[in-house]
């Protein structure tokens, strides 16, 4: 042994060092790659050496030679032994080959586990923090569910230089290891705050880290990092700070607000660069717009036509730019529909454009509907719909989901008298039948309708551009014949006497396309073998079709006698008895498709063709000027002399039929009716793929009479529920399979989703779901994304669970108790596992509900109701005497539940001076009870009163808000308490007092919010609910009224109507569910709850029977 | 600025587990590697692929222009001190001067370990500038804003090393 580590010794002095490896490289430049792998041989017998400091040394070389793109994965058994050193040097110097070249692929990395661990708990902080830096390289899931607890530790350590790179590592073990961010992440924010700066602004880093990836969860944290970017100097750590408010500002728009001032006191003040361009960033990418739409939002509310119209017009220009910020003031937009501004109207219109997603689109257009119905004035009347055909239209139909639903908007527009754009409404049908294949079917019968009813809409022709319409109705009807169910009846209809009077433009397409239903007539009764029939309707044709001929338009005239002279044929042959429906049918054979605006472009020029060279050398000047009027002449006499030709034999009939289907297969632009017409494109070099919107349409429909497109628009709802029961369905079978793997939710069903399809093809089935739709349960988490693995609610307290495991050493462990450990699991029997595993899940389930419905609430506060003032009935009789007295105060109060915290609540008192004296020196106080409690500033006695914050001169009032903490929420409460005040006039001042009681009713602690059907059904589902019931009779309002007096009254929102029925729903600030079911009688209304609490309920239903009786 | 096109699919698909600083290279005028630091992990053919990549996009640049290059769905914010550039990759929301400033802070804290520090200290002591920057960067994200401490904290290491090479150089017989 001795003599092997003389020998070794002996050996390192021959040995190179990385010095000299580095020296050797440079000195042979030439032959470089030959001399390098006679240095990996030479590392290769050092290696094998038992000597530390030998293999230290190679291992150092080998870093290098990694360094300059050699492999030396080959080596990691090596550089694991070297990291085991005992030597700080050594150890230095394997952490960092480690570090290099160590990934997850990386087998032996599981090894390294003990000897990782060892390292943290080091008495020599730089053991410690070597093994801290090399894990922040090399951190596997693995290694960060086995030593998650070992760094949290560490976050508490003496020094200063471990808590720094713990906290900073632990931002790793996040991300490999999303489970412990719930546990950790207290001890996280405690070194927000430690004494050290670097150890602040790293947790400051972890946090903003975490925080821009999943700014929601990280809200509560705000006034916190608010207090340090107004006192820190770090410019690295205001950095992160500015850029961390920058994510929160659009889910908390007061932040924006708080924020300007101290961002504008840093542009002025600061002289890094770097932290200047930071603030600019973050104030022109968020905060600014999201300042200047909430300030817009006051513009528009006002009364003031003129900063209303202002207001609008300035949205639609941050709208542009920043559509998101725009967004979310939807519901403030279509009120300016209402106004009796046109000019505000149009302005309201033009900002409705980009405001429609998937989910909105119909509600949108139903109230444009509405207005069109009500607006008066052409002018006003044809911006709605252009813009209504517009806003659908818009990105190639992108935010359509159900076309049925679109043609049935389209049929209704031609309800509109006098418009003129008629022909945009002909052009979106015939577009859309086209393109959506699916669609055509139920087009073809809203087509025909109209066609049966066009004296309606042509009845004033003249001024009419409705009538254009009928264009598009009768080419539909005759192109798509096969989907007819009355196709006589149309055709009837077409040959109406009453056509004639239509432009000539639309007779003409009428005269094509009544031979095109002719003829699927025609083979229809032929293969039903009535015969009769069959010449009954060449008869029809025979006998009305002269109409045409003798019209004055010179379009429909040619046809027509076209067209007449071969039904007489057709006759002809049907006396025969010879069959003539399929060679009809042929002159019609082959689909029309859709082709793009490109395509003619990009056909190549056939080879030997000279687009530029004459066909004809030019005729002179002069010949030309002569010839002109001519050839008009002489076509024109050409085409009268062509109706008195002599009738076609067949045989010349069957020979052009021929010679035409040669030509036309020789023609690159004639479409067959192949089975997919496409293919043939993609031979053709160069000719652009033809967009046909395909779609699938789940809900057949037959509507009977005018469509109604509101019809649709419950449809919707209900498909859209329907699938996504049945996607929750799938979601959890393949939960069940793959239990014990991840679970992984996609990412939010929010609006970007939507952005990203582009909508060539529609397709229904996988069309995702309403944006800010509650989650319905555990989604599928896109596994290339770790971030979304943290969006974890941290306000929730820890479970047991939860705790990060502790690791003593394994061995041991597996022999003495096997069931105390979460990685041991394996060990374990199955069952308990599985059950730890779906408590879990569960858990997080809730935690995230919880989490989104807390973002639905954020997102759509704006539409909370405004501040509800009730008259205080809080002054006793004997009080109010003593008042009237004087005359002077009035007081009315509301109470707010507070969306931020579980437990509190505001309540809001307006104080009014109705007297001539000066009020002064007011202050409120309560008796607190033993669950409801005033918050006091800090210091005070719960004997102390809170001033009011401001002074009443006469005829003067103000608002002043006291917040209040309840434990228990119940039961509604009653505070008894006093305001103290002093009244000075010219006489003096003397001293008043006020008795009241202050009533916290239990829908004070209801806070309103949205709930869509879907979400509802499945919280009914649930069953974790509890249920009762009352009837109230003697109810003389209407429905609509009632639900409006309890969606005011009582903070609930209706989730569906359905008739004299209603479901509602609302939440508590502790989050208890509250959901109704309000079904009016004749004189009376039942009303069955459902909530997480019975005393809650039975309390809530009690105050509902209150109101309601009142009615 | 220049993108690059191929390999953009495979880069985007990591580029999502990344960080703050992704990645930080030093090269020469010359096109030589002399010190890579990957703060995510990337298969070794892929990190030669990039490394190329970016030397080739950045030689190829004219000294006056800007330091910040759009890369794939990365920024590439570079900086050349005498014959060594300086280079780190970050992402889209990061703050371009701020890399700058950690970049010339790590010059700063070379210098300061070395003294006048150049390229062949570099190449020569690559491991030392492999444990400053660990000092100063931890996981892609600035760990020491002091360059006080960040330099004690090597120097003390240093000492604990000194002592054991004393001992390494001591003749074995």
């Amino acid at each position: 042994m001795a003599l092997k580590m003389v020998k070794g010794s002996i050996d390192r002095m021959f040995d190179k060092n990385l010095q000299d490896l580095v020296r050797g490289i440079r000195n042979h430049k030439e032959d470089e790659a030959k001399y390098i792998s006679q240095c990996i041989d030479e590392i290769k017998q050092e290696l094998k050496q038992d000597n530390i400091a030998v293999k230290a040394n190679a291992v150092c070389k080998l870093t290098y030679l990694q360094m300059l793109g050699y492999d030396i994965s080959w080596a990691a058994f090596n550089i694991i032994e070297v990291m085991s050193a005992s030597k700080f040097t050594f150890k230095r110097i394997g952490y960092l080959a480690a570090s290099q070249c160590f990934h997850e692929g990386t087998d032996v990395i599981m090894l390294t586990t003990n000897q990782i661990r060892k390292d943290l708990s080091s008495p020599n902080q730089y053991d410690t923090g070597v093994a801290l830096t090399g894990l922040s390289c090399f951190v596997t899931p693995d290694l960060a569910r086995d030593l998650a607890n070992d760094i949290m530790t560490l976050m508490s350590h003496t020094k200063p230089y471990i808590r720094k790179k713990a906290v900073l590592i632990m931002y790793k073990v996040f991300l490999k290891y999303p489970e412990s961010l719930r546990p950790a992440f207290p001890r996280l924010k405690e070194k927000l705050e430690d004494p050290d700066p670097g150890v602040q602004s790293a947790a400051v880093n972890v946090i903003c880290e975490l925080a821009r990836r999943n700014p929601k969860n990280y809200l509560s944290l705000a006034p916190l990092f608010f207090k340090l970017m107004t006192s820190s100097t770090n410019n690295w750590v205001l950095i992160k700070i500015i850029k961390l408010f920058g994510a929160l500002t659009p889910l908390e728009p007061r932040l924006g607000k708080k924020l300007i001032e101290p961002l504008t006191n840093l542009i002025h003040s600061t002289s890094a660069m770097s932290l200047l361009y930071e603030c600019v960033n973050t104030v022109i990418c968020g905060l600014f717009f999201q300042l200047c739409v909430q300030k817009l939002r006051i513009l528009i509310e006002d009364s003031d036509q003129n900063l209303k119209y202002l207001g609008l017009l300035a949205m639609s220009k941050i709208l542009k730019t920043h559509p998101k910020s725009v967004q979310s003031h939807k519901d403030l937009i279509l009120q300016c529909l209402d106004d009796k501004d046109e000019s505000i109207r149009l302005r309201a219109l033009d900002l409705l454009y980009g405001m429609v997603s998937k989910k909105n689109l119909m509600e949108i257009v139903k109230k444009l509907m509405i207005h069109v119905d009500k607006a008066e004035g052409t002018t006003y009347r044809d911006e709605l719909l252009t813009k209504i055909i517009d806003i659908c239209s818009q990105s190639n139909y992108q935010y359509i989901t159900n076309f049925e639903w679109y043609i049935s908007i389209l049929v209704e527009l031609t309800r509109l008298e006098g418009t003129r754009h008629g022909h945009l409404i002909a052009a979106q049908m015939l577009d859309v039948a086209i393109r959506v294949k699916a669609i055509r079917k139920f087009a073809v019968s809203q087509m025909a309708m109209l066609l049966d009813n066009a004296h309606l809409i042509a009845s004033n022709t003249q001024r009419n551009g409705i009538c254009e319409v009928l264009y598009a109705a009768a080419w539909i009807c005759g192109e798509f014949s096969e989907h007819l169910e009355e196709a006589n009846q149309t055709l009837e209809a077409m040959l109406r006497p009453k056509v004639t009077t239509l432009p000539g433009h639309i007779q003409a397409v009428y005269v094509q396309n009544m031979v095109k239903l002719y003829a699927s007539i025609l083979q229809q009764k032929e293969q039903a073998g009535e015969k009769e029939a069959a010449q009954e309707i060449t008869q029809l044709m025979i006998e009305r079709l002269p109409q045409f001929v003798q019209s004055a338009d010179l379009e429909v005239q040619e046809r027509a006698s076209c067209i007449l002279q071969l039904i007489k044929y057709i006759q002809k042959l049907q006396a025969k008895e010879v069959p003539v429906a399929e060679e009809v049918i042929a002159l019609f054979a082959g689909e029309l498709n859709p082709v793009a605006p490109k395509a003619q472009k990009k056909v190549p020029v056939p080879e030997g063709l000279d687009l530029d060279a004459w066909i004809n050398e030019p005729p002179s000047d002069s010949e030309s000027e002569d010839e002109k009027p001519k050839t008009i002449f002489h076509e024109e006499e050409q085409r009268h002399s062509r109706h008195r030709q002599p009738e076609i034999d067949e045989e010349e009939l069957a020979r052009r039929r021929e010679a035409r289907k040669q030509e036309q297969a020789n023609n690159p632009f004639y479409i067959k009716s192949s089975p997919s017409p496409q293919k043939r494109y993609q031979d053709t070099p160069g000719v652009e793929h033809i967009p046909v919107v395909q779609i699938d349409l789940s809900v057949p429909l037959k509507v009977p009479g005018m469509p109604m497109s509101d019809q649709y628009v419950k449809l919707e709802e209900e498909r859209r529920h329907k699938q996504k029961l049945e996607k929750d369905k799938k979601k959890k079978k393949q939960k069940k399979e793959k239990r014990g793997k991840h679970h992984r939710h996609n990412s939010l069903h929010t609006e970007s989703e939507e952005d990203i399809a582009p909508a060539h093809h529609v397709d229904i089935i996988t069309e995702e779901m309403p944006e800010n739709a509650l989650p319905s349960d555990e989604d599928d988490k896109d596994p290339n994304d770790p971030y979304k693995a943290l969006d974890i609610d941290l306000d929730k307290p820890l479970a047991d669970s939860e705790k990060l495991p502790v690791q003593r050493h394994r061995n041991v462990e597996t022999l003495k108790s096997p069931d105390s450990e979460v990685p041991l699991v394996e060990k374990k029997s199955k069952k308990p596992k599985k059950k730890e595993k779906k408590h879990k899940d569960k858990e997080r389930d809730k935690g995230k509900k919880k989490e989104k419905e807390k973002k639905v609430v954020e997102e759509e506060e704006e539409e909370v109701k405004k501040v509800i003032l009730q008259d205080l009935h809080y002054f006793s009789s004997c009080c109010y005497l003593l008042l009237s007295s004087f005359c002077c105060l009035g007081t009315t109060y509301d109470i707010q539940g507070n969306l931020q915290h579980d437990s509190q609540v505001t309540v809001s008192v307006i104080f009014e001076n109705k007297s001539t004296s000066f009020l002064k020196s007011m202050e409120l106080n309560v008796l607190d009870s033993l669950n409801t409690k005033m918050l006091r500033p800090e210091g005070s006695s719960v004997h102390d009163g809170i001033p009011v914050p401001f002074q009443l001169p006469p005829g003067i009032s103000n608002e002043a808000q006291f917040v209040f903490t309840l434990q228990s929420i119940v039961m509604a409460q009653k505070l008894k308490g006093t305001l103290s005040f002093i009244v000075k006039d010219d006489e003096g001042s003397t001293h008043e007092k006020l008795d009241f009681k202050l009533h916290f009713s239990c829908a004070s602690y209801l806070i309103t919010t949205p709930c869509y059907s879907d979400a509802f059904a499945k919280l009914l589902e649930s069953g974790d609910l509890h249920m009762s019931s009352i009837k109230v009779d003697g109810i003389s309002i209407s429905f609509q009224h009632l639900l409006a007096k309890i969606c005011f009254h009582h903070h609930f929102s209706v989730v569906e109507r359905v008739d004299s029925c209603a479901s509602m729903y609302s939440r508590s600030i502790q989050g208890h569910h509250v959901c109704l079911l309000v079904k009016k009688g004749e004189n009376s209304v039942s009303i069955d709850g459902k909530c997480n609490d019975s005393t809650l309920l039975s309390n809530l239903l009690d105050e509902m029977k209150e109101t309601l009786s009142k009615c | 600025g220049s993108s690059c096109s191929p390999g953009q699919g495979q880069k985007r698909k990591q580029s999502c587990c990344l960080h703050k600083i992704h990645f930080i290279l030093l090269f020469s005028r010359q096109g030589k590697l002399r010190l890579q630091k990957w703060y995510t992990t990337l298969p070794d053919k892929e990190k030669k692929k990039i490394i190329r990549e970016i030397i080739q996009i950045i030689l190829s640049r004219n000294q006056k222009t800007s330091s910040f290059v759009d890369w794939k769905d990365l920024k590439l914010v570079y900086k050349r001190y005498a014959s060594l550039y300086f280079c780190c990759a970050i992402e889209d929301q990061d703050n371009e001067l701020l890399t700058l400033e950690v970049v010339h802070r790590y010059v700063e804290l070379l210098d300061r370990y070395f003294g006048n520090v150049c390229e062949l200290d570099i190449i020569f002591n690559f491991e030392k500038a492999y444990f400053i920057l660990d000092e100063f960067i931890i996981g892609g994200e600035v760990q020491e804003t002091s360059k006080k401490t960040a330099v004690k904290a090597i120097e003390d290491s240093d000492m604990l090393q000194e002592t054991v090479e004393e001992y390494m150089n001591k003749p074995a017989f």
